[in-house]
């Protein structure tokens, strides 16, 4: 575990020793202080809906800004062949970086609290639905994150996984816009699978179980395979 | 220290290493050698437990590669193929993230940091990037990040490779010093590098092993037929005729020499007769009168050995028997 936590650190000061980490964060917040700000103004609402109205959408786009570089840029810098020759579990490794990329994200997230304040001195918002929304937030950013992870895993170029974690998260945020045109029993299963759905109830403030079921068995579907990925490649070579 | 057990690595159905077996004692130093894509890497990388065999047997200080896989990365300090660093990090932090993964006790922790320092001479560029850092002094890191460990088994996939000639003597000094206490395997295509640090050359061609043996056992089994080489002022025709007319000559090559009325000749002995063939080509010449230029016997180098076995077709099963 120690080993795991060093990994992380690793990894942080390597975001943080390149622009990569303050592009990230500081253009999340531009973006996001945009949809607070039309909402506070144009429709003079103290409240965070707009903000969390937009967030999947903001997520499809910056996670795998963030992710992008875990594993795939060890791969194609060789260093991988260091590091997994270091007495250390690929399991460590991989939480290690995924652990190190849910601290960036989170710090970029958390760095919206000025809105936080903003709206609880102007109006009298639910303070429970912003603590759930902000729960339910960090929740969905880290199921973003796995499949981002399993993204780095894939493939050997950094760009390559970018446009990859983009797609298929791109596809389960879309996957519930169609639910309309389908057939009720189709519609109940694709629409289990969408990741805004679950994250709707929880930025209203209900933190229902089924939901935390849905975005860990996401988490951990996603680190498995990338966990599977990486050794098979021992095997494979 | 090691032992390997009919090895093999496939990619896919193309052999990368073929069903090689071998041993290293401790404290030996081992040299791999091959031409490009012989399998040496690969091999490596399947001793450090990066890869994982097709089939065949590893130990390594006791334990095997694939079941005790951690305990056998312990024992192995490892510089891979083109040496690849954090280039990020500086020197220091590097050095230090390596210290951590490589679970080295915090009382120690000073004392080896400083002793590879100093044995890798790294001290004027500890602040610096990985990524700015000379050549000589990345692949000098990354040593240090192999031994900081203090490891018994060192595992060195060519490590002079892209040096200049004096940072080449420096590294070889350093693996000499090293290898005087640690097991250590290192790879090469550079002849010299293994005659000049080795206790033992194996030989990789197409993923078989075709050759073991100390440096001077090598060279020494690729011939046994003795070779003079020989110039003098005088008739080719008739040098071609006295020569051949010794009873202990097997044959006589004219070999082309730039200089006008000089005659060389590359006179080969029979196999198997006693007597020194210089002495005898001397006493032609003399006799002759031709003004000997020069006289010596040539002996087969490593260099020809390599070539023998790595080149054409002539590498069969019996030849890798005899020898392996």
């Amino acid at each position: 575990m120690r080993k795991g936590l060093t990994v992380c650190s690793r990894e942080l000061s390597s975001y943080f020793n390149s622009p990569v980490a303050y592009i990230v964060i500081v253009v999340y917040l531009l973006i996001c202080g945009w949809f607070f700000a039309a909402n506070l103004f144009f429709d003079r609402q103290a409240s965070l809906r707009g903000f969390f109205a937009m967030a999947p959408l903001m997520f499809v786009f910056f996670v795998p800004a963030i992710s992008m570089g875990l594993l795939a840029e060890e791969q194609k810098h060789g260093t991988a062949e260091l590091l997994f020759t270091y007495p250390v579990t690929s399991f460590a490794v991989i939480a290690g970086k995924y652990g190190a990329a849910l601290v960036l994200m989170s710090l970029a997230v958390l760095l919206t609290f000025p809105y936080v304040l903003t709206i609880v001195s102007l109006g009298n918002p639910d303070l429970g639905a912003l603590f759930s929304g902000y729960f339910g937030l960090l929740l969905m950013g880290a199921a973003f994150m796995a499949v981002g992870l399993w993204a780095s895993s894939t493939v050997k170029n950094q760009l390559s996984a970018f446009i990859l974690s983009f797609l298929v998260s791109f596809c389960l945020f879309i996957i519930d816009k169609f639910i309309a045109w389908m057939p009720p029993p189709l519609a109940r299963v694709i629409g289990y699978f969408s990741i805004e759905n679950h994250f709707k109830a929880l930025s209203r403030g209900v933190i229902d179980s089924r939901d935390l079921v849905y975005y860990l068995s996401v988490i951990v579907f996603f680190f498995c395979w990338s966990l599977y990925n990486v050794q098979r490649r021992k095997w494979r070579g | 220290m090691i032992t390997v057990t009919s090895l093999s690595k496939y990619y896919g159905r193309q052999a990368a290493v073929d069903d090689i077996s071998f041993e290293v004692p401790k404290g030996q130093i081992l040299g791999l050698l091959g031409p490009n894509g012989a399998g040496k890497s690969t091999t490596m990388r399947m001793l450090t437990g990066y890869l994982a065999p097709t089939s065949g047997s590893i130990s390594v200080a006791g334990h095997d590669v694939l079941t005790e896989s951690l305990a056998v990365r312990r024992a192995i300090g490892y510089l891979p193929e083109n040496n690849p660093l954090y280039d990020d990090m500086n020197v220091l932090d590097h050095l230090q993230f390596v210290v951590r993964m490589r679970e080295i006790p915090a009382a120690q922790v000073r004392e080896r940091l400083r002793s590879v320092i100093d044995v890798c001479g790294l001290v004027e560029v500890l602040e610096k990037s990985a990524g700015q850092i000379s050549k000589g002094y990345r692949q000098r890191l990354g040593l240090a990040q192999a031994i900081i460990h203090d490891p018994p088994v060192l595992i060195l996939d060519e490590p002079t490779s892209g040096l200049d000639p004096n940072q080449i003597g420096e590294i070889r000094q350093l693996i000499k010093t090293l290898g005087s206490e640690k097991t250590l395997i290192l790879s090469t295509h550079i002849l010299p590098e293994v005659q000049s640090t080795c206790d033992r050359i194996l030989i990789m061609n197409r993923g078989k092993l075709v050759a073991d043996g100390s440096p001077d056992e090598l060279a020494a089994r690729a011939g046994s037929e003795e070779i003079v080489r020989v110039l003098f002022k005088g008739q080719p025709a008739a040098g071609l005729e006295k020569l051949q007319a010794i009873p202990a000559v097997a044959r006589v090559e004219e070999l082309a020499v730039d200089e006008p009325g000089v005659t060389g000749m590359l006179v080969i002995g029979r196999e198997g007769e006693a007597g020194d063939l210089r002495e005898l080509v001397y006493e032609v010449v003399r006799d002759e009168g031709w003004p000997l230029l020069e006289l010596y016997r040539q002996r087969l180098s490593l260099e020809d050995v390599f070539k023998q076995l790595t080149l054409g077709e002539n590498v069969d099963e019996d030849d890798v028997r005899r020898v392996a």
